[in-house]
């Protein structure tokens, strides 16, 4: 097992991370917004829960596609929109590894697409009372 | 040095005759044949019966002692204030234990038995993080430092005192293979960790024991504090306190703190006043409350933000200048950087990528100025590279920064005109709107997978929040693991309220080290609280047995991923990389069939524990069961399966 870590590099390095991902996501979820829905393949939800758990998605993302600010961001129930989600799984320009179409095919990629939508949205943080 | 036992079968005879004199008591002497000692081979010392000597050697004529030098080192040691000794229980140190308990009467330092001696440096690591000071571990000089090495490692990069005392029998005629004493000497005990220790040294009398251990004190607790290192000879134990030794313990006067140089401290202040967006990272800063509060006041004087790299707890979490949410922003911003012992100055400022080629960039503008405050200055070793990426700053301060800030912020206040001030107001209320947005930020990301299952981190954070906030709690784990939830939503302010991490990254720590610290908060009444990684307390889980045995109060919460995690992504970084098996990175990184039981494994060890619990629901009923077996002074475990991070 690999036991030394970079603590605090990694640290950093995952914050900036959020960072990058998240000034993405907020400007691609405003995209995203504008799109319709023909622009996204059909894809099967059961099996993309299958897959996004088979080819370690969850690992960094957490099985709800909640994100971390330590590994990944949030990618559900607000994906980006289908082609940079396709087009950055390929060809990542972050931290996160490539998922080559030789190793996930297309259609894995709507189905992965479809189970992140189809996550619930949560309350409002200030409606629960264990986030006030 | 006493030479009362120097007869070559001195100590063996004495041991020879207690062990027939036992046989005597139970059997007829006729019953059993003597053997002779020819023998005795080691690997078969369990299956021979009791020796009986029919014939008492000539020369064993002392079988009783009043005072050996064990008691005298323990004088010592109740001179330097240890509170306990944490140890697993060796021969070569046997003396030393006996005198502990009776002599000294078990009591500063009390012994806290336990099973594994990384534990009991871990253990002792944790304490520190608390405390303040050191607590003192026994260990075999070989088989048991060689299991201590890897935590006083860590306890070395993370800049805490050890007290580590090692037995060890240099005299090799006095040496008994029953007792496996050759294969637990050795020549030079401290040398396998001499790399990752402060200072040793090999008393060769009582009275250089005394000052040795009075000097190793001392070393460990000057900042940068590491561990140091004392071979306790088993002759010096053992042998009668020599008459007429007049032995004395010498005066320990801590040594006070560096301080930086005040022209530079001058220099810093009128950097950071001129400055349009200054910025403090801290790292392993705060020794003390004091070391708390002197930062918020140099931050608020100059309303700049503080990224707080969380090596300690240096600055209040839910501070308006707390920008440490938003680091990334606030690095890019800044025209002039004070590192306080930031250990990693360079990845504060600079981010790497983990791709096929591994590329930097720095995040921080080209023409900031960068200031530094550290004991890291005062002392480096070359082999372990615990000094992070050299970090070409323009102001050096090999100092202390708590002690050095007094002075630091008096030189800044001195410095500041009516005009400064209105600009530092501005700023400051900016930042306390992104603060706050900041903060925000992390209740809405909370909010995510709120009712999944397994149980998200955020949720698993806010339950636990929700049953101690009322409390005066400590929490005593690494977070890293745990997405930082805690520090992200819960308002640290004191000093005990987080120990920070495990320094070297040697996984097994966080088990040993939150009893450790709970045993230091238990005086204090404090309530600590541990998210315990599944993978860390495989380990060494019988760390669980000490916590029962000792009454040692500490509510630990499994963030129980089955998995280690940390290595599962790894590999499956790899994986992707080779475009190859992307489904098989659990191979050798997860708990998987059968899934692991941790509420079993602590009840078998005497500790209340509940789970698996899978369900975020049934999270406030079982936290507020479990809180009223610690609060009773026991340890609590619940076993909870989680999110992945």
């Amino acid at each position: 097992m690999k036991r030394f870590r970079a603590y605090n590099s990694a640290i950093l390095v995952a914050l900036v991370m959020m960072l990058i991902f998240s000034s993405t996501r907020v400007s691609v979820l405003s995209a995203a917004q504008g799109s319709k829905s023909s622009d996204v393949p059909a894809g099967n939800a059961e099996n993309g829960k299958r897959v996004f758990t088979n080819h370690g998605c969850y690992e960094c993302h957490g099985r709800e596609g909640q994100g971390s600010t330590m590994t990944g961001p949030r990618i559900a129930p607000d994906p980006v929109p289908f082609e940079v989600f396709a087009r950055y799984l390929r060809k990542p320009t972050g931290e996160m590894p490539p998922y080559t179409a030789q190793v996930v095919p297309e259609q894995d990629l709507a189905d992965i697409y479809a189970f992140l939508r189809s996550r619930p949205h949560p309350p409002a943080a200030k409606t629960n009372p264990l986030l006030k | 040095m006493a030479k009362s036992r120097k007869t070559p079968a001195g100590r063996r005879d004495f041991l020879k005759s207690v062990v027939a004199g036992a046989a005597t008591l139970a059997a007829p002497a006729e019953a059993l044949p003597a053997r002779p000692v020819a023998e005795r081979p080691l690997h078969a010392m369990p299956l021979l019966p009791p020796l009986i000597e029919t014939d008492p050697p000539a020369d064993a004529e002392v079988l009783t002692l009043d005072r050996s030098g064990s008691d005298f080192m323990v004088d010592v040691m109740k001179s330097l204030g240890f509170e306990y000794v944490c140890a697993v229980a060796g021969s070569s140190f046997r003396a030393l234990h006996e005198s502990v308990i009776n002599y000294g009467g078990n009591k500063s330092p009390e012994f806290i038995t336990c099973c594994h001696e990384e534990s009991s440096v871990a253990m002792a690591h944790g304490y520190a993080k608390i405390e303040g000071k050191p607590l003192c571990i026994f260990a075999h000089g070989t088989v048991g430092l060689q299991h201590a090495s890897m935590a006083i490692y860590n306890a070395y990069c993370d800049r805490v005192p050890i007290y580590i005392m090692i037995g060890n029998n240099l005299d090799a005629t006095m040496r008994d293979s029953a007792y496996g004493e050759w294969p637990h000497s050795v020549q030079d005990a401290a040398a396998m960790v001499r790399d990752y220790v402060k200072w040793d040294d090999l008393p060769i009398s009582l009275q250089h024991f005394a000052e040795s251990a009075v000097r190793a004190y001392k070393i460990a607790m000057t900042p940068p504090m590491a561990p140091v290192l004392l071979v306790a000879d088993s002759e010096l134990q053992e042998n009668p306190i020599p008459e007429n030794a007049n032995l004395h313990i010498p005066k320990l006067t801590l040594t006070t703190p560096p301080q930086g140089d005040s022209g530079a401290v001058a220099e810093a202040a009128r950097l950071l006043v001129q400055a349009e967006n200054p910025l403090i990272v801290v790292d392993r800063y705060a020794r003390t409350q004091a070391g708390i509060e002197l930062l918020v006041e140099l931050a608020e004087t100059l309303q700049a933000p503080v990224i707080d790299q969380a090596g300690r707890m240096n600055f209040p979490t839910q501070h308006p200048l707390n920008q440490s949410n938003r680091r990334g922003a606030a690095v890019a911003n800044a025209d002039v950087i004070l590192g306080l012992e930031a250990t990693d100055f360079w990845s504060a400022l600079n981010t790497m990528h983990d791709q096929v080629h591994r590329t930097s960039r720095p995040i921080m503008k080209s023409d900031a100025k960068l200031i530094s405050i550290t004991t890291g200055d005062l002392y480096t070793k070359a082999n372990y590279q615990d000094f992070y990426r050299y970090t070409g700053v323009d102001l050096a301060m090999a100092a202390d920064a708590e002690a050095t800030l007094p002075s630091l912020i008096g030189e800044t206040k001195r410095l500041i005109t009516a005009d400064r001030k209105r600009a530092f107001q501005d700023r400051g209320a900016k930042l306390a709107s992104a603060h706050e947005r900041a903060l925000e930020q992390a209740r809405t990301d909370a909010s995510y997978a709120w009712d999944a299952s397994p149980v998200s981190t955020a949720r698993l954070c806010s339950e636990v929040w929700a049953q101690i906030k009322d409390e005066d709690w400590s929490l005593v784990s690494i977070l890293r693991h745990f997405s930082w939830w805690p520090l992200r939503l819960w308002p640290f302010d004191k000093h005990y309220q987080y120990i920070g991490t495990q320094g070297g990254g040697g996984i097994g720590y966080n088990a040993p080290a939150t009893v450790g610290a709970a045993l230091a908060n238990r005086k204090h009444g404090r309530l600590s609280v541990s998210f315990q990684d599944d993978g860390d307390l495989l380990f060494a889980p019988a760390v669980l047995w000490t916590a029962a045995h000792h009454r040692i109060p500490l509510l630990s919460v499994m963030h129980n991923n089955r998995a280690y995690h940390e290595e599962l992504m790894h590999v499956q970084r790899m994986a992707n990389r080779h475009s190859r098996g992307i489904d098989r990175a659990g191979i050798g990184t997860t708990f998987e069939d059968p899934h692991l039981d941790f509420a079993k494994l602590a009840q078998s060890m005497g500790v209340y524990a509940e789970g698996p619990i899978d369900n975020p629901k049934d999270l406030a009923p079982a936290l507020k069961r479990a809180i009223a077996v610690v609060k009773r002074g026991e340890p609590a475990l619940l076993d909870v399966v989680t999110q992945p991070r």
